[in-house]
């Protein structure tokens, strides 16, 4: 099939950027979305062209590293899949094709389709973690944990940290990522200790982030490719409110 | 042969003799280690932030060194350890089936086809357990039975249940876990974690790893860093066949630098070729994908008993359908070590008996399984790998079974380390999939995960230290001679680099080198294949330095640029893998020479004369000196690997 790609082009984080153009004929509907792509680049270097850039690593939808807006849908058309998982033959012969990167006040473009997403790191680095150094741990099976419960807590731990749910977002919020951590570590023993100083932590470092407020529009689970369900705001706002009534820290309140 | 010479042999000096079950319990004694108030003044270098990489410098952190920690990904939760699927190995004998950490050494160091060496592989086993325990207190979800205890399940090679496993997901568990350990770390102060940098060479100072150049990627600021020791965490190099498994951006340049200034490189011929990948659909191909050997507990494999059958799957007859596996190996069946599948699969499609396009390709079968135990338990068990089959094919595998083909997928090769798991270069600490230890000329599933972090996490935070108390190292800084030299070598190169400006793209030349590489040094080897496959490199390697084109300039991200210097350290490897496969005249594990086969097919070892280590020293590209450790087994007696 003949496809026209209008992709944005920006040089560098203080560029303008612009949307251009391009014509790929001849592509195979076998191919990934991102193999589209490789297959424009490869025509752009021998035309002397600089070529897309755009991240990617893994390939296979776990690594979280893609980040293409694809007609205005994080991801693209296909429910539950990265766009590197996404595959040509949900287009058809003809289409046009927008593709841009996440946009985002926490995400700055650092050049064409290539976003910084540390922001997410520094919400992990503010307590999406059980402090366990090296060495501590107890035996395995001395705390059983509810299968139901280690079921949920790895539905929310399947969060690929891609950023999906910023883009999707009209308030540009990391609500959905920041509630994914959170519910998988309090659904289990090993979490409860740091429960709600992680909360606050991690929704501290959030805000501070730029990222917007949650405002419940659901666009997010919606444009998730692992499926973290809504509910784990919910949940993210119940230890919140939980914690901020601790919030003097005595002990056992 | 003229490709190599033959230099002195060497030998694991730091490997501890005495009973296996306790050299490394007191080699841990025996050990020295640094004051807490004096780690703080030292700092490591950790490159890579997969398993082995994240969960060394989280440790390492926690223990009170200053690490300095760098990956090429965006963040170090993306390191490829993140795709692991199927599951973790640990010698815990929850299910009272027989297993022991005996067992799990054992079953590894024949697993490896005795190619590995018994204290580490010891090791590794007895470390096995704590990991468990680590994982699960970091909160890592794994699978749990109904009474909350953990679940395992079989993978190839092993006849007990020890595979401890998260959904599809298990890498990416764990992996997280160890992320989140290191990003605590960071929140702390006691990482200094540089995302987006690659390391491009390593710099040494009176013979000890002293430092690293690195480039930052976004903004294409070279700089050199210096540290009281480098570990690398480089992860592996099967991207020198350009298709596989690994994501886009795995490289060998890490290892490769090291190993151009001294550190040898052993049996990097061994290569790992997964029997359960997704068959490419066409030239487009930029990588293969995995289907987890997992699925091998509930899959069946088949092929038509028909050359050229063109029927579809279900209107093939069971009685003309060849179950291949079960047939020939009835005790493991379908879970059979994956060097043995893998070669079974290329058998049957060389001799016709191929499916699907191109006839490359055999099926793993669900229909038994979701006969026997429901569509929702096989959903249950492996939902998220069907459902990537059907985004990636088109085919539905509740209905049609998956059509499979080997691909490669983790190298077995790699530096050397002694039983410290510090390499030739004193400073010089490799770790993960980046080293060559454990796994000998074939890693058993769900060992990969195992091996990553039992270094992290276990071995090296000891072995450093013992490293460490030897010093206190001589100060030195970036304007050293040494480190001014490394880095000027790394400019030099890339402005080379940039300057050919040619008629080729990167990704053209390292697809010819992956066939080449996929043809002569893949699953089959043979002396004549090789040795064309050497003229073939030289020549390819020769055109890239002169026709390769690299748009843009080093000032700025510029992925082209990364490509190339990747590209062009596959080159040089590619040519030693083949050196190595040419010169280990007998077949072993992942490595089959044609020339050297049982008469029902079976790999031929031949430990009379090879059973050493192969490392490889550098002097110049094309001219390695080549040094053998010598492998002793006093405790599990070299036989031939039987699975029938």
């Amino acid at each position: 099939m003949n496809l026209t790609l209008r992709i944005w082009r920006q040089k560098g984080p203080e560029d303008k950027g612009q949307m251009v153009t391009y014509q790929v004929p001849d592509v195979s509907p076998d191919m990934s979305f991102l193999e589209m792509l490789d297959v424009l680049n490869e025509r752009l270097i021998l035309d002397g062209e600089e070529p897309v850039a755009f991240d990617h690593d893994c390939r296979e939808g776990i690594c979280g590293m893609c980040s293409l807006m694809i007609n205005g849908e994080a991801h693209g058309p296909q429910r539950g899949t990265t766009a590197c998982q996404l595959h040509m033959r949900q287009f058809k012969d003809g289409d046009t094709i927008d593709i841009e990167p996440w946009r985002a006040r926490a995400f700055p473009v650092v050049k064409d389709l290539v976003v910084n997403r540390n922001a997410f790191d520094k919400i992990i680095a503010a307590g999406g973690y059980v402090t366990a150094p090296t060495g501590s741990a107890p035996e395995a099976h001395s705390v059983p944990v509810p299968k139901a419960d280690a079921d949920a807590a790895f539905e929310s731990a399947a969060c690929i940290g891609c950023g999906a749910c910023v883009a999707a977002c009209p308030n540009g919020s990391g609500m959905l990522f920041t509630a994914a951590k959170i519910t998988q570590l309090s659904l289990l023993p090993q979490g409860q200790p740091e429960r709600y100083t992680r909360v606050i932590g991690m929704v501290d470092a959030h805000d501070e982030a730029g990222f917007g407020g949650c405002t419940n529009i659901g666009e997010c689970a919606a444009a998730c490719p692992k499926g973290i369900p809504l509910n784990t705001i919910g949940r993210l706002n119940r230890d919140f409110l939980k914690a901020t009534s601790k919030r003097a820290g005595t002990p056992g309140s | 042969m003229d490709l190599y010479t033959e230099g002195e042999p060497i030998a694991d000096t730091r490997a501890p003799d005495g009973p296996i079950e306790t050299r490394w319990e007191r080699h841990r004694f025996e050990m020295k280690l640094v004051n807490p108030a004096n780690r703080r003044k030292m700092t490591v270098i950790v490159v890579g932030t997969g398993l082995a990489g994240g969960s060394a410098a989280a440790t390492l952190a926690e223990q009170g060194y200053h690490v300095k920690s760098y990956c090429y990904q965006d963040s170090p939760r993306r390191a490829h350890s993140i795709a692991a699927q199927g599951g973790i190995n640990a010698a815990k004998n929850y299910r009272n089936d027989g297993d022991s950490v005996h067992r799990l050494f054992y079953d590894t160091v024949k697993g490896g086809d005795f190619r590995s060496r018994e204290s580490n592989v010891h090791r590794l086993a007895e470390v096995s357990v704590n990991i468990i325990d680590q994982c699960v207190a970091q909160g890592v979800p794994f699978a749990r039975e109904y009474g909350g205890l953990l679940d395992t399940r079989s993978f190839g090679g092993a006849q007990v249940q020890r595979t401890f496993y998260a959904r599809g997901q298990t890498g990416q568990q764990l992996l997280l876990g160890a992320y989140q350990a290191l990003e605590r770390q960071i929140g702390l102060g006691n990482v200094e974690m540089n995302s987006r940098h690659e390391m491009l060479e390593l710099v040494i100072v009176d013979g000890r790893a002293r430092g690293i150049v690195v480039r930052d990627l976004v903004t294409g600021e070279i700089s050199t860093e210096m540290a009281d020791a480098v570990v690398l965490a480089s992860g592996g190099y099967g991207n020198v066949f350009y298709l596989s498994t690994n994501a886009k951006g795995c490289n060998v340049t890490a290892s490769w630098r090291a190993h151009r200034k001294g550190a040898y490189f052993a049996n990097p011929c061994y290569t790992q070729i997964h029997p359960t990948c997704i068959p490419v659909s066409g030239d487009h191909q930029s990588k293969l994908t995995l289907m987890s050997e997992s699925l091998r507990n509930d899959g069946r494999v088949w092929v038509p008993k028909a050359k050229g059958d063109q029927r579809a799957p279900r209107d093939i007859p069971e009685d003309e359908r060849d179950y291949y596996l079960e047939r020939i190996y009835p005790s493991f069946g379908n879970l059979v070590p994956r060097d043995i599948a893998s070669r079974a699969a290329k058998n049957v499609c060389d001799e016709g008996r191929g499916v699907g396009p191109g006839g490359l390709g055999v099926y793993l079968d669900f229909a038994d399984a979701i006969n026997r135990l429901g569509r929702k338990a096989i959903e249950a068990k492996y939902g998220n790998l069907f459902e990537m089959y059907e985004r990636i094919t088109g085919e539905d595998p509740y209905e049609v079974p998956m059509r499979i083909y080997p691909a490669v997928h983790y190298t077995m090769g790699g530096l050397w380390v002694d039983y410290d798991l510090q390499s030739s270069i004193p400073g010089l600490f490799v770790i993960g999939e980046a080293n060559f230890s454990d796994h000998g000329a074939n890693r058993l599933g769900a060992s990969a995960l195992m091996q990553g972090l039992a270094d992290g996490y276990f071995v090296l935070p000891n072995t450093l230290a013992n490293y460490l108390a030897s010093g206190p190292l001589e100060k030195v800084d970036a304007s050293h001679p040494e480190a001014v030299a490394a880095r000027t070598e790394v400019e030099d190169r890339l402005q080379r680099l940039l300057a050919i400006n040619g008629d080729r793209t990167v990704d053209s030349f390292h697809r010819e080198l992956g066939q080449i590489m996929w043809e002569h040094c893949g699953m089959e080897r043979t002396e004549a294949g090789l040795r064309k496959a050497i003229d073939e490199i030289r020549t390819l390697r020769d055109e890239f330095w002169q026709r390769v084109r690299v748009p843009g300039d080093g000032e700025g991200l510029n992925q082209s640029l990364e490509k190339a210097g990747r590209v062009a350290d596959f080159f040089e490897l590619a040519e030693l893998m083949c050196i190595d496969a040419l010169h280990r005249e007998e077949s072993c594990g992942g490595h089959f020479r044609a020339e050297h086969q049982t008469p029902d097919g079976e790999a031929q070892r031949d430990d009379d004369r090879f059973a050493y280590v192969a490392a490889w020293e550098y002097a110049g590209t094309g001219q390695p000196v080549l040094h053998k450790e010598d492998l002793k087994f006093e405790y599990v007696h070299p036989t031939q690997r039987s699975y029938k």
